[in-house]
């Protein structure tokens, strides 16, 4: 593979009981393009908590997946909110999620600290009253 | 061991098993989902009392075996559907999760 393959996704920031979509979908093309369990492993649990996240606090955002040669980046980018304090959002523990999603299991406080747990490199860029866009790497 | 051996050993009940050949290595126990994307091992099955459709996501994602609803927990029938086309094993055990899982340890 000597050019680099990309996978464009609108996440739906209505619709809670389908996120999900986009990363599972992420899951097919990697394994079809023989990439190995452990590392689909970390890129889809990865992007779905991103998913989520853009559910739950941003009202939805769009996901670019992008596979080359040595590393796979996920760029996740929403107009949401954004993260006023970036350190203390990434404690784990930490969340501002309602009532109503903690009911569901997610607002544990762990979705960024996981995807940081999960991939080798980690940028947050978020302004407040503008939106937040993380990118990802992980190394092949 | 297998997904239908661990069913049938265990005394727990398939609510659906689409992948029923799939090996259980090992086992993880928790309700909340990031946890269990950040703890839980592939192949591991994956005891719990949250029923709602996400769990059939955390399950594809963190690649788990199964999934064991405890406390005799049950789950609606677009679930049960949206699991057979995903390919999610479910099992249903009238336990606690920690005799679940006491159950689970005695057959991996």
């Amino acid at each position: 593979m000597s050019e680099s393959l990309t996978f464009h996704f609108d996440v739906d920031g209505e619709d809670f009981t389908s996120a999900g979509q986009a990363s599972v979908q992420v899951k097919k093309n990697l394994r079809r393009l023989g990439i190995s369990p452990e590392i689909i492993r970390q890129v889809s649990i990865a992007m779905y908590e991103g998913e989520i996240n853009m559910v739950i606090h941003a009202g939805g955002g769009t996901a670019d997946v992008i596979v080359s040669e040595d590393k796979i980046e996920i760029i996740l980018a929403d107009k949401g909110p954004g993260i006023a304090d970036v350190n203390l959002a990434m404690q784990e523990g930490y969340s501002t999620a309602t009532d109503q999603v903690r009911s569901l299991g997610f607002g544990a406080g762990m979705g960024l600290p996981n995807m940081k747990r999960y991939t080798d490199e980690m940028i947050i860029d978020s302004v407040v009253g503008e939106g937040t866009t993380i990118r990802m790497v992980v190394n092949l | 061991m297998t997904v239908n051996e661990l069913c049938q050993k265990c005394g727990f009940s398939a609510v659906v098993i689409p992948d029923g050949d799939r090996e259980v290595t090992g086992c993880y126990t928790g309700d909340l989902l990031s946890w269990v994307m950040g703890r839980a091992k592939g192949d591991d099955a994956w005891i719990t009392i949250m029923s709602n459709i996400n769990i059939l996501a955390v399950a594809t994602l963190a690649d788990v075996s199964c999934i064991i609803l405890s406390e005799g927990v049950t789950v609606d029938g677009d679930i049960i559907e949206t699991a057979k086309q995903k390919e999610v094993n479910i099992l249903s055990s009238s336990l606690p999760s920690y005799e679940t899982a006491v159950k689970v340890s005695e057959q991996i």
